[in-house]
């Protein structure tokens, strides 16, 4: 059972800007094709990636195509990241790149979960703030980003903005609390109490 | 003050405040499918974990089995690896399965609503987004992830943030040819692709009080698209009426205490919500997506939207544009498309097969077109053949295949080839959604992609309504 602390995550930053960027364009499906989470890292964003789509921003490399990138462990993107399907291979993909943290404007909800479960924060900063992220890490992407969860910050060079995670995510995060079977499984006679007074489980 | 459904059902469901913050809550239902569950067996094997509640939990295969030929191995070796690791792992932790040649098998959020599984007051959790669509019965339903699933596979139980309600009105009366996916459609596109984070959606009003349930499953499937994990209406007589006599649904005496407290958990009248929206069913038409996501649609007589008139969202309106290949101002009316696909838990079901056959029945598919009924599961094309209604699909040029998720998500062998154009019942437009990198598709009912597949073209089902 993993209970790493996860309080500050700090490196480089991969901007990848756009909204409401659903999991079949992080992941395609065809790619959750296997019975294990092995390589998704190769797929992430793999149709856009391989030139077939336009994307975003047609003629520029593909964020995560950019060497200068490469090696970076922060994801910086805007509003509504990870909407559409519930699927985990999308964040799984993400960690299995290296990317230990993403800030954006705002996450949908099945993928801050499945983030959170694999122990992958995700923090909201203002649109004005994630603008001024991804331009510094555009102009120099070699720029060290640090975020503290427990501070509730975020900086680059000397820019420092506020960022935010709920304060269930956040302290299960550091208390390394985020792997959740085993708390779960920990009381489990009041979990058959609850169920043992449901009518439709004791057949009405 | 009255509680909401939500709040009912939550608290009867909460086991304890986790050190988090968290809520600890019982999942009296979990409904698992081949594609996201092998990696959470995986993990309750190398931790020498049982599954908590294999009672409570039923198996079914949908996303990558083949729509035509089925026989054994596929030949698709993956997907055979896949359906075969689930049949494995169902029978050595004791699971039900409705198995790929069982009469029952089916799109996962087709056929727990059929067995009677879904019932009101349930919470019920599946790996699969669109879980929501069980709400319809006045369960708390929701899409997990495979780590999400682990959790209730060992413990039956989940971790959860609570959520607040946003109650939806939908009042008057829908016009002819104006169905139930155009009400969701319409509301994503109010509301916003994102509109919902945080929110369940209560749907109500007289509108929804008088759909059927597989009208309300439509509505409630598509929640998510709106960004709302759960959306739900509250059970009533018609929910009542559909369930009972349904397998798992009990009988006598014992069915008659089941809606005694099916019906206590709606939301009392005097709930307080944290948003309220009103929608006016008379002024609705058939409604037809023109972008990359389910909140860019227009009426099926508007037009495509200009950047310049999107304000914060020109980017986004650019992008699309691009992608679909569509100029601003051109009408969606007249769209060519080459590939009609009926299906998908968004709108497979009896009905939505009636109101197609009631299109094409004497009509021919347009000769550039491939068109695909794909019945939400072996029960609904049963019915559907025992009412003639694959003869009627047939005769029309239409193939008429077995169940399963199909073309909506491009996992299995029914894709988009190339930049092709899709009209689709299903629920997601996104880029590459239907399993080709540049294929473009275009949401709409049932009845509307009957009249697009007869038309060759994106048409207005109102002129074709007899």
């Amino acid at each position: 059972m993993e209970t790493l602390r996860i309080t500050r995550v700090e490196g480089t930053a991969l901007p990848m800007r756009g909204d409401d960027i659903d999991t079949d364009r992080i992941m395609p499906a065809r790619f959750l094709r296997a019975v294990t989470f092995d390589g998704l890292e190769q797929h992430l964003f793999e149709d856009e990636r391989t030139g077939s789509v336009a994307g975003d921003r047609a003629g520029a490399p593909h964020p995560f195509d950019n060497p200068r990138y490469e090696s970076a462990s922060i994801l910086i993107v805007n509003r509504n990241f990870g909407c559409g399907s519930s699927r985990e291979h999308a964040p799984q993909g993400l960690h299995r790149r290296g990317i230990r943290a993403v800030v954006g404007e705002s996450f949908s909800e099945i993928f801050f979960g499945n983030s959170l479960m694999i122990g992958l924060p995700c923090a909201t900063a203002s649109p004005a703030d994630v603008r001024e992220l991804m331009d510094r890490v555009e102009r120099n992407p070699g720029a060290r980003v640090r975020l503290d969860l427990q501070a509730g910050t975020c900086e680059v060079d000397d820019f420092r903005c506020a960022v935010s995670i709920p304060a269930s995510a956040r302290d299960a995060l550091i208390t390394g609390a985020w792997d959740t079977t085993g708390l779960l499984l920990e009381r489990y006679g009041e979990v058959d109490a609850v169920a043992a007074k449901l009518p439709y489980v004791s057949g009405f | 003050m009255g509680k909401t459904l939500l709040q009912k059902v939550w608290d009867l469901h909460t086991v304890r405040a986790l050190p988090s913050g968290q809520t600890q809550l019982f999942v009296g239902l979990h409904l698992i499918h081949e594609v996201t569950t092998p990696q959470a067996f995986d993990a309750l094997r190398a931790r020498g974990w049982k599954v908590a509640r294999p009672d409570r939990t039923f198996a079914t295969v949908d996303h990558i089995i083949p729509t035509r030929e089925r026989a054994r191995p596929f030949l698709d070796l993956m997907a055979e690896d896949m359906i075969a690791a689930l049949e494995r792992n169902v029978r050595d932790f004791g699971i039900r399965i409705a198995g790929l040649n069982d009469d029952r098998q089916g799109i996962v959020h087709v056929i727990g609503p059929e067995l009677g599984l879904t019932q009101p007051g349930m919470t019920i959790a599946c790996g699969d987004s669109h879980t929501s669509t069980h709400g319809a019965f006045g369960a708390v339903a929701f899409g997990i992830g495979t780590s999400q699933v682990r959790d209730v596979l060992a413990s039956q139980c989940l971790a959860m943030e609570p959520l607040k309600v946003r109650r939806i009105r939908v009042n008057g009366t829908l016009a002819p040819g104006v169905y139930a996916k155009d009400v969701v459609l319409t509301i994503i596109q109010r509301l916003g692709v994102a509109g919902g984070v945080g929110y369940a959606y209560e749907y109500a009003g007289d509108a929804i009080g008088r759909m059927t349930m597989d009208e309300r499953m439509t509505i409630c499937n598509m929640s998510i698209e709106g960004g709302a994990r759960v959306g739900y209406v509250n059970p009533d007589q018609t929910t009542f009426d559909y369930l009972k006599g349904r397998p798992f649904v009990p009988s006598g005496d014992a069915f008659d205490r089941a809606r005694t407290w099916w019906a206590s958990i709606a939301s009392d009248a005097d709930a307080r919500y944290d948003d309220d929206v009103v929608i006016d069913a008379a002024e609705l038409t058939p409604v037809v997506t023109w972008g990359v996501n389910p909140g860019q649609s227009i009426a099926v007589n508007g037009r495509i939207p200009s950047p310049r008139d999107a304000g914060a969202e020109a980017q986004a309106v650019t992008d699309a544009l691009g992608y679909m290949g569509l100029e601003s101002g051109q009408p969606i009316a007249g769209m060519r498309v080459d590939v009609a696909f009926i299906g998908s838990c968004t709108n497979s079901r009896l009905s939505d097969l009636r109101e197609a056959a009631r299109i094409v029945r004497g009509r021919h598919v347009a000769p550039h077109v491939t068109a695909l009924v794909v019945p939400g599961s072996a029960s609904v094309k049963k019915a559907a053949e025992s009412e003639g209604l694959d003869e009627i699909f047939r005769e029309a040029g239409f193939e008429w295949r077995s169940a399963g998720c199909s073309m909506c998500l491009g996992m299995n062998p029914d894709k988009l080839q190339g930049n092709q154009v899709c009209a689709a019942s299903s629920n997601r437009n996104f880029k590459g959604r239907q399993g080709s990198p540049t294929g473009r598709t275009l949401l709409m009912s049932p009845a509307m992609v009957a009249a697009a597949a007869v038309a060759g073209e994106v048409t207005d089902v109102r002129e074709l309504v007899r």
